[in-house]
């Protein structure tokens, strides 16, 4: 401590200032490049795992399909194995085997071929009974684990294709519990999001638009005094509330409205994203608006131009990167947002055809789903699949609009 | 018929009394100076013309503000039609940050006017006016914002030219700007004299002599003399004039 003293005696004031402020400009460097690196990272890590999805088979746990050796067929897609096996497919001639039907096999059909004494107690003579079974019945297709698969089995086993980007992006079924192959297609997740997305900030751009002229350019002072803080406010309510709001009054108004079976659509979703997205479109073009300067408006005033004039052709060109910021930043409440959306959508992952439906989102489909995946499953990973594809999305329409109000300033 | 008519104005940014009682008549196609010391109301008094004060918050005028005979702050005037006719070139030049063709084309265009060719011949007619179509005939269609200082000033004249106002209000044009500019801006205000009524804000005397027909010499919200010139220059009445441009004070 003395010695500390001693030493800031011994050094000039200059030179202790110079110390300080070399130590402030490390710390500021510091802490820039964690925030940085933690970002690399977390993108890093969600692509990792993200991507590793197309390395599982989509077959549920350690399950083989196994057909006899008569059939032509030796190789199923995920697909067709779902259709097979929901009876969809009933003929061999449509995955490109002979005009034969399908008969299904699982193990809860087991006691229907073979009593328990054929068995055995530990079903130790399974394998062997399997294999003749399958061999006398050349349309069969049975699914059991692979530890009951005889070790000189001479039916086949088939192969089934890992998931594969196509069918994962373009795939239209989602159902990453099915049995006996998960069908990760995120497709009407995708179109869900960005029909939710992109219905809210068409609701809410204009209406934020209008908003934050009339506050920045119209309204009374004193109006402002109220409105400003009382929209801000707005910004701060956790998004539990919206949808609970969105759940008691949006929902039945739909519902009513539209004469539904059920209130909870992509419409009601829509309509509470852009609720919560006004808050931040509006105080963000609110300011962009009240960055013109003082000059550039008395300037179109002078020349005769109307109130209105001016707010169109120097206001608004003039905050063209804001309010273009102001909607990135709504766009992307809208596409992350969650909770809200997960309790007002209906949660249903099918095709959305029209926004009078339930439908389901990227975000809701992670939350919901993410307990209950096992850890390092294919479904726990198909979940991070869906993080990326959000994360990409979300950087294209930052990228999108970020051109476009550079081409816009440009001009 | 005076031209332009101040009677009793008295305005106050809310409590601070701006213009004291001013009563003013200027001539038709006449330039006239407004001088005096810093903070003494010449903008604010300037501004009463095309109510540019309207814009401020908390701002309350009183009396009557009259041009070609008509009452400006009744209700039956339209401001923006006021505005057309009484153009303002300000202290500061405020080009928009479009092109040199479009700042100049902009009163043309929020008064309804789509022809093309009419406004391609009215904006190489005001940029001749104002001296500046020499310098950017060749780039009309570059932006604004990369003229010199002077340039900029005198494209802003040029754009309250183009849609012909019967008067122009000018807040101390000149004051950014060099030597050679400014005699550029003073020969058009000599100019121009023909076609409008001029008000000039300046805080040069010299100027002031050069371009007016008229001065007036404002202090602290009062005007404390009005009068020819040359009157206001070799034997001013009051004695705050007399001080004032001799460089006594101000
Ligand atoms: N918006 C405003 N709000 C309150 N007071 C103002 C406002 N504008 C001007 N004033 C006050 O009114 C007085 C006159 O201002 P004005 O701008 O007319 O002066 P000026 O003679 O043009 O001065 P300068 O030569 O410096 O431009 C000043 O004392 C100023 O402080
Ligand atoms: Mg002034």
């Amino acid at each position: 401590m003395r010695l500390l003293l001693v030493l800031v005696k011994l050094l000039p004031l200059t030179v202790i200032k110079k110390v300080i402020n070399k130590i402030f400009e490390g710390l500021l460097m510091f802490s820039s490049t964690i925030t940085t690196l933690t970002v690399l990272l977390i993108v890093l890590f969600l692509f990792k795992e993200g991507i590793s999805v197309f390395k599982e088979s989509p077959l549920e746990g350690e399950n083989v399909i196994v057909l006899s050796n008569q059939n032509k067929v030796s190789h199923l897609t995920s697909v067709e194995v779902k259709k097979i096996f929901d009876q969809e497919t009933t003929n061999w001639k449509f995955v490109g085997g002979a005009n034969d039907s399908i008969l299904l096999f699982t193990f809860n059909d087991l006691s229907n071929y073979f009593s328990e004494e054929e068995l055995g107690p530990a079903f130790e003579f399974l394998p062997n009974k399997m294999d003749s079974l399958i061999e006398a019945n050349p349309g069969i297709i049975a699914v059991f684990s692979k530890k009951y698969l005889d070790k000189n089995h001479k039916s086949k086993v088939a192969t089934i294709d890992n998931i594969s980007p196509k069918t994962f992006l373009l795939g239209k079924e989602w159902f990453p519990t099915a049995n006996p192959a998960v069908q990760l297609g995120v497709l009407p997740l995708i179109l869900g999001t960005l029909y939710v997305s992109i219905v809210a900030i068409l609701i809410a751009l204009p209406i934020g638009l209008a908003t934050a002229i009339y506050i920045a350019e119209v309204a009374h002072p004193k109006i402002r005094a109220i409105y400003k803080p009382v929209i801000e406010l707005l910004a701060g309510i956790p998004s539990v509330v919206y949808g609970f709001f969105g759940l008691i009054v949006i929902v039945p108004l739909i519902q009513k409205t539209f004469n539904l079976p059920v209130g909870e659509t992509g419409l009601a979703g829509a309509i509470i994203l852009a609720i919560m997205a006004l808050p931040t479109i509006i105080t963000v073009t609110e300011d962009a608006l009240r960055n013109t300067p003082r000059s550039m408006k008395e300037a179109s005033l002078a020349l005769g131009a109307t109130q209105w004039q001016t707010i169109y052709k120097v206001v608004i060109p003039y905050s063209a990167s804001g309010i273009s910021a102001a909607a990135i930043l709504g766009i992307g409440r809208a596409i992350g947002e969650t909770m809200a959306v997960l309790m007002v959508t209906g949660n249903a992952a099918v095709m959305p055809h029209s926004l009078l439906e339930p439908l389901r989102t990227i975000p809701a489909t992670i939350a919901a789903e993410l307990g209950e995946a096992p850890a390092n499953g294919i479904h726990y990973k198909a979940l991070f699949g869906l993080g990326c594809i959000l994360f990409i999305i979300t950087m294209i329409i930052n990228i999108w609009v970020e051109t476009i109000s550079k081409r816009r300033v440009n001009r | 018929m005076y031209k332009i008519e101040s009677k009793n104005v008295n305005l106050h940014y809310g409590s601070f009394h701006a213009l004291k009682g001013i009563n003013m008549a200027i001539e038709k196609n006449t330039v006239t100076a407004l001088i005096g010391p810093s903070g003494c109301g010449k903008s604010t008094f300037l501004r009463l013309f095309n109510r540019m004060n309207d814009l401020i918050d908390g701002v309350k005028i009183e009396g009557s503000c009259i041009i070609d005979g008509k009452e400006i702050y009744s209700k039956s005037i339209k401001i923006d039609e006021l505005r057309k006719r009484v153009g303002m070139v300000f202290q500061k030049p405020n080009p928009f940050p479009k092109t040199i063709f479009e700042n100049v084309a902009y009163g043309l265009r929020v008064n309804g006017i789509t022809h093309k060719n009419y406004i391609e011949e009215r904006v190489e007619i005001c940029l001749k006016q104002a001296a500046l179509w020499d310098e950017v005939k060749d780039k009309l269609k570059k932006s604004a914002m990369a003229l010199s200082g002077g340039q900029q000033q005198r494209l802003c004249i040029a754009r309250a030219l183009a849609i012909e106002p019967s008067v122009l209000l000018m807040d101390e044009p000149a004051s950014a700007l060099d030597p050679i500019s400014t005699a550029k801006i003073e020969e058009l205000i000599y100019q121009l004299k023909e076609l409008y009524t001029i008000i000039i804000v300046t805080h040069n005397m010299q100027q002031a002599g050069r371009v007016s027909d008229s001065t007036a010499f404002f202090y602290l919200g009062e005007l404390v003399e009005f009068d020819t010139t040359k009157k206001i220059f070799t034997n001013p009445t009051d004695v705050r004039t007399q001080n004032y441009i001799t460089g006594r004070f101000g």
